[in-house]
């Protein structure tokens, strides 16, 4: 008997927790939910194993719906909540759902200490290049030019690239996928949730009320276009020339390094100096 | 009858001290940033948690970054501690109005230094009283203990952790640099002289239990993460469930509860000693290392013939106030001294409703107050 798509999803969700959910229609967010959903079943994790560690913002919602563990945080802390939790306990699957203001903006810091010291966190950054909750406001991944509630004359600032960021700081994966291309994104994020140590998946999703709707793309579908047509597979993408690339972008993995998690060293080092101590 | 043991005795200071207790009461997490004057506290840390059974030390980028992290290990069943000074502090506040929000049980140690701002980093303050009870947004209530000599240090932090686990709260202790500096020796209590609260962990079945429900003690059971009992933890306002709520009947069952859970337990939270108040007709009414100069001033009045007493604060918040009431029945006179502008009098002062006369001594130029200080407002009568 073949299981379907929305059977799957229903043995996840909490069957006590109010209904409707607080996004909006064609927000790509849900789509996330769902392939996490699918992730985590597809990788067999116990429910009790998986703990949904959420910030704040239109993405942290995500976190009330499904029944894990879940912890919803502080804007831009979710990752140092995660740290503890996952030191505390190295056997929990940690998975962190930030926006892009909360793990770049507010969390920036975190996001590369976290990449750097090498965390057992799986880093899921919902991309819609705004503040979807707050209502508009520009984030650090608000492209240059486009209008949003602080930046009505047009935003000046150059975007930030989240995944030259996280393979810089040394993260172990590192990935982009689209709400778009929904069974790459699933192949990516099953990847980012089983490696062990910081593994960044950027996610680029459509915020449509907040973003879409000022710049040129009135109606959700306009959104998905949008990705279909300029998300580009990374070994494509490198074959355009620099200057011809426009809007496109790369999604895919940039970045697969096998470095145990500090947890895992950790307790190595623990383990070490307490056989000392008895030996000696 | 075997003969009664004799006591360790170890030659500490403060922070060491708070280190010991801390270890003693259980505590297997660490997590922090540092700052003077707190810093030894993490560095033992550093070096006592990796040999323990399950300690785990970790260092983070800011104290922001440590306070969640202590956050999310609490939640994972740990106990767990961090230590700071004022600007650490600060930075601190935000997660800790997540702690009182969540009921995550966690101590949070504050060595003060001068104030405001970075202030003067290596002398001794007591300029965080008010932050300590209102730094975090919101209302909320919330433990602060204090502590005024090394071998108070061990045993204040051990309370720390007790009353956390008990109330499912953060608690946080109030050290000043003078005391938590101080070498001088304390003895290490046997494991039976102490007592060590955990949280209780709930034995219904998963799917009985109601992470934030009401209990006869106002706090429910808490499990550690993982362990089966799946639920939502948040910031904001929430239901029995933990589900996010703002139907004001709910919203006030919930800070009624929060309040309530402390509030109710006065006598078991509000810590205090006194020092021949039973005649005093002048109180000094004093905490951490200050308190130490006045029973030496109170000491000295006596002699002097002036029936001078000590009301020992080491809970400020809830502010011990059954404690006063008792003494303004009596004493003519009190005199709060402390190294701020005056943060604890004005609890002395709300008391007070102009029963006694209520002097205040401040120093806020990162010097000791003396004994002789002290003493000279007692005897001018
Ligand atoms: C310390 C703090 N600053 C600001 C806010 C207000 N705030 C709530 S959500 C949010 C931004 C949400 O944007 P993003 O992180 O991109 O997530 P999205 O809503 O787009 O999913 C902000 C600024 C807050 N809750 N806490
Ligand atoms: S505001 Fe934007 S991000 Fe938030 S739910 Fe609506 S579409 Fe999604």
């Amino acid at each position: 008997m073949t299981v379907t798509g929305n059977e799957i999803i229903h043995q996840y969700l909490r069957h006590n927790k109010k209904f409707p959910h607080v996004l909006c229609a064609g927000c790509g967010h849900g789509i996330v939910l769902g392939t996490l959903i699918r992730s985590v079943h597809q990788l067999q994790i116990p429910k009790d194993d998986v703990v949904i560690v959420a910030g704040i913002g239109c993405s942290g919602r995500l976190a009330v719906y499904v029944d894990f563990n879940t912890v919803h945080t502080t804007h831009g802390r979710a990752l140092t909540f995660a740290t503890g939790i996952k030191m505390a306990n190295p056997k929990l699957n940690v998975i962190c759902i930030m926006g892009d203001g909360d793990a770049l903006s507010i969390g920036g810091n975190h996001m590369i200490h976290a990449a750097r010291r090498n965390i057992g966190v799986t880093a899921l950054v919902l991309n819609n290049n705004i503040y979807g909750m707050t209502g508009g406001q520009s984030s650090p991944a608000t492209p240059a030019g486009s209008v949003s509630m602080t930046a009505p004359f047009g935003q000046l600032e150059k975007s930030f690239d989240t995944v030259e960021l996280a393979k810089g700081a040394g993260a172990n994966f590192v990935a982009r996928g689209t709400v778009f291309h929904v069974r790459k994104l699933e192949k990516l994020m099953v990847t980012a949730i089983e490696r062990p140590g910081f593994n960044m998946l950027e996610i680029i999703t459509p915020c449509h009320t907040q973003f879409g709707r000022k710049n040129k793309y009135k109606t959700p579908v306009d959104m998905y276009k949008w990705l279909k047509s300029n998300a580009m597979d990374i070994e494509r993408y490198n074959e355009i020339e620099e200057g011809k690339r426009g809007d496109k972008f790369p999604i895919g993995t940039f970045i697969e390094r096998d470095q145990p998690g500090l947890e895992e060293r950790y307790y190595k080092l623990k383990a070490d100096l307490r056989k000392a101590r008895k030996e000696g | 009858m075997a003969r009664p043991k004799k006591h360790k005795e170890i030659f500490a200071q403060g922070n060491e001290a708070v280190v010991e207790g801390a270890l003693m009461a259980g505590c297997s997490f660490y997590g922090g940033y540092p700052i003077t004057p707190s810093s030894e506290i993490m560095e033992i840390m550093a070096n006592r948690l990796p040999l323990t059974k399950d300690g785990v030390f970790i260092q983070l980028e800011d104290e922001i970054a440590s306070m969640g992290a202590v956050v999310g290990a609490s939640l994972a069943g740990r106990k767990a501690m961090t230590a700071t000074s004022g600007p650490g502090f600060s930075l601190k506040q935000e997660n800790l109005g997540y702690a009182c929000m969540a009921e995550a049980p966690l101590v949070l140690v504050n060595v003060m230094r001068g104030g405001p701002s970075t202030g003067l980093p290596t002398s001794p303050a007591q300029g965080d009283v008010q932050q300590a009870r209102w730094g975090t947004h919101g209302d909320h209530p919330i433990i602060v203990l204090s502590a005024s000599d090394v071998q108070e240090c061990l045993e204040m932090t051990i309370t720390a952790f007790n009353l956390a686990e008990k109330y499912r709260t953060p608690v946080i202790l109030l050290l000043d640099e003078i005391t938590a500096h101080t070498r001088e020796k304390i003895k290490i209590p046997h494991p039976h002289e102490y007592e060590v609260v955990s949280r209780i962990v709930p034995t219904m079945p998963p799917e009985w239990y109601k992470p934030f429900e009401e209990t006869v003690r106002g706090v429910a059971p808490m499990p550690p993460i993982g362990s089966g009992y799946r639920f939502h933890v948040t910031g904001l306002t929430h239901d029995v469930n933990g589900f996010p709520t703002s139907r004001p009947d709910e919203v006030v069952d919930h800070m009624e509860r929060l309040h309530r859970k402390i509030d109710q337990f006065f006598y078991d939270i509000q810590i205090v000693e006194e020092r021949q108040t039973e005649d005093a007709e002048v109180v000094v009414v004093a905490y951490g290392s200050v308190a130490r100069s006045a029973e030496f001033a109170i000491q000295q009045a006596r002699e002097a013939g002036v029936k001078a007493g000590l009301l020992k604060l080491k809970t400020l918040f809830p502010y011990p106030r059954r404690a006063t009431e008792k003494i303004l029945g009596q004493a003519k006179r009190l005199i709060v001294p402390e190294m701020n502008m005056g943060q604890m009098s004005r609890e002395v002062k709300r008391v007070n409703c102009g029963r006694a006369s209520v002097r205040t001594i401040n120093r806020f130029d990162g010097q000791i107050i003396t004994p002789s200080e002290i003493l000279k407002v007692i005897m001018q009568g």
